[in-house]
């Protein structure tokens, strides 16, 4: 049906031509679509910040600017709500989405491949099946685990029996699993990484999930987390009452203690202090910006984040290479909703810079980040960030904070946020 | 405080462009790149251009495009006031600068009312994770 509508306005289109008489190439071509592109945008990486950069580039330019999108995955697999397949309120096929409509209702050419090296002089992307060049590159691959401190976990077999789970997908699943096929009585054991990392109070509404699962199902079990950092990143003062009231006595937290070394056969992390064994052990590791960053020169030599310019995304580092999402070295929140405010600032500014026109001055966008305490409620941490032109980065504004307690009305604004995020960046 | 007198200090409080003349009548062509980024980042609840999807009559997130300016304007500012209770918007309400919300009523009343749709699921398939 739609191919044949597009075949009868393509004839039409011949026939208007040519009933007009002999018109010059350029408005035939128009009249075709085929006029060429203003410049090329390749995206590497089609979670949350390389959708949106590609569709709204595609949007904003009207179609003027070709935008390929190289993503590794067959599918978009969400990691905003996969903390609740762990607390059983969702299964990971609630959370995983195909490409399709993306690419159809935007024109984005689409390759599903990995890329393995990239070339800023020579402006050029190397994926296993072949090159291609770009007039700009947009480096978008989320975060990428350090696993030097944790040789022991690098294999995906030992990732299968700990799982970090911190990329959505089949280890969710494998955690799910274990907590299923744990006995009642038994220890679950999670350890999380100094900040920055992905998604600053995942961690923690993690441990909401499985204290829920286990409150009700294994009312014996106990959960240690061994937190890296000196305090509960996110959320603190709610996280703590939450921990306190709903699952008073479940929840064994101990903060400065990062993991120096973990014995998989056993499940055993070790602190610089103690020796945990686990029943269940999910060990989220240190994380840095993602290979394809790492691969084009972006990270700056003392931080394995990418800095960039606030006004376009492009890399303090490499000309015509911009980075957003996870991948950013900022004082910003990583996070979903973040990383798909920094995309269309880097979308508009691509757009114009293209046109030989300036971006926008002062980018401004909000970021709102739900945290679910159970199967219904929720709470959430939403802030307003303006640039500052003065220290060239972006500062929360005013009036910013988080919930006074978490809810049920919450949580159903939660899903409303999840349903809207995935209709924004999919279709 | 009186809801009137309230409305009246915030929009006081920005320059208006000539004596007398009303908040809504700002023309905003020079903040069309500021306000299409600004715009967008409501999508992750209120849907790509305003058009939030709807599921569940009570908890769907409002859809903005093609509401009528004043009225988006007025419930911002009620969100920054407090005078209308929010769970979420009073944050970012406060954020944002009287002209910012003109600009983004103005944005929103602007665009085309379409239904939006969450994406259809799948079975997440045997790949090998990272
Ligand atoms: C458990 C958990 C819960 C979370 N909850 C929330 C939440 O409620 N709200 C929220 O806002 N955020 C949440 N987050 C954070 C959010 O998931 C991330 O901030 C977001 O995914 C970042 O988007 P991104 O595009 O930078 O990275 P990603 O979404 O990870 O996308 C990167 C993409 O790049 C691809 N890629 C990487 N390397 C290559 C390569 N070499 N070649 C080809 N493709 C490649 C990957 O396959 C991937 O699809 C959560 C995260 C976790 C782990």
């Amino acid at each position: 049906m739609m191919s044949s509508l597009t075949d009868f306005n393509r004839r039409d289109f011949i026939k208007t031509a040519s009933a007009l008489g002999a018109l010059s190439f350029a408005p035939h071509a128009i009249a075709m679509g085929k006029k060429p592109p203003i410049g090329r945008v390749v995206i590497i990486g089609g979670g949350y910040a390389g959708t949106s950069a590609a569709k709204y580039i595609r949007m904003w330019s009207m179609g003027s600017i070709e935008v390929v999108v190289i993503e590794q995955s067959p599918q978009f697999i969400s990691c905003p709500l996969s903390n609740l397949v762990l607390g059983g309120s969702q299964q990971i096929n609630d959370l995983t989405f195909g490409y399709d409509l993306l690419k159809k209702n935007h024109g984005i050419k689409w390759v599903q491949d990995t890329v393995t090296a990239i070339n800023t002089d020579a402006k050029k992307v190397t994926m296993q099946r072949g090159d291609i060049t770009y007039d700009r590159l947009i480096v978008a691959p989320g975060v990428d685990f350090n696993y030097d401190s944790l040789p022991q976990l690098q294999t995906g077999d030992a990732q299968k029996q700990i799982p970090h789970a911190w990329k959505a997908g089949w280890q969710t699943v494998y955690l799910r699993q274990q907590l299923e096929a744990m006995p009642d009585g038994g220890v679950f054991v999670m350890t999380i990484p100094k900040a920055p990392y992905r998604c600053p109070p995942g961690p923690y509404e993690r441990v909401c999930q499985v204290a829920h699962y286990l409150k009700n199902h294994k009312p014996n079990s106990k959960i240690i987390v061994l937190d890296a950092n000196a305090e509960i990143v996110s959320k603190k003062g709610l996280f703590t009452k939450v921990w306190a009231n709903t699952y008073s006595g479940m929840i064994d937290y101990r903060h400065d203690s990062a993991v120096v070394s973990v014995d998989v056969p056993t499940k055993t992390v070790s602190t610089e202090f103690e020796q945990v064994k686990a029943d269940v052990l999910n060990v989220i590791p240190p994380q840095h910006a993602g290979k394809p960053a790492q691969m084009a020169g972006l990270l700056e030599s003392d931080y394995p984040w990418c800095e960039v310019d606030f006004l376009s995304y492009e890399s303090k580092h490499v000309r015509d290479v911009h980075v957003i999402g996870d991948s950013v070295a900022s004082g910003l929140p990583k996070s979903a909703h973040m990383a798909t405010s920094q995309a269309r600032v880097c979308a508009s500014a691509i757009v114009e810079l293209t046109q030989g026109r300036e971006p926008d001055p002062a980018p401004v966008f909000a970021n709102t980040c739900y945290s679910f305490v159970d199967d219904k409620q929720a709470m959430h941490v939403a802030n307003v960030y303006r640039y500052d032109a003065a220290r060239k980065i972006m500062l929360s504004a005013e009036g910013g904070g988080v919930s006074l307690a978490p809810s049920e009305k919450e949580g159903a604004y939660a899903k409303a946020w999840a349903h809207n995020i995935w209709s924004d960046v999919l279709t | 405080m009186n809801k009137l007198l309230l409305n009246l200090m915030l929009i006081s409080s920005v320059i208006l462009p000539s004596q007398g003349k009303a908040a809504e009548d700002f023309v905003y062509a020079d903040h069309a790149l500021h306000t299409r980024t600004l715009a967008a980042s409501c999508a992750a609840c209120h849907g790509t251009q305003g058009n939030a999807v709807t599921l569940n009559a009570e908890f769907d997130a409002t859809t903005l495009a093609g509401l009528d300016k004043a009225y988006i304007v007025q419930r911002l500012i009620d969100f920054r006031s407090g005078a209308r209770p929010a769970t979420v918007m009073h944050r970012h309400a406060n954020g944002l600068s009287l002209e910012e919300i003109n600009q983004l009523a103005d944005y929103f009343s602007h665009q085309k009312k379409i239904k939006r749709h969450v994406p259809a699921t799948q079975t997440l398939k045997a790949v090998h994770d990272e």
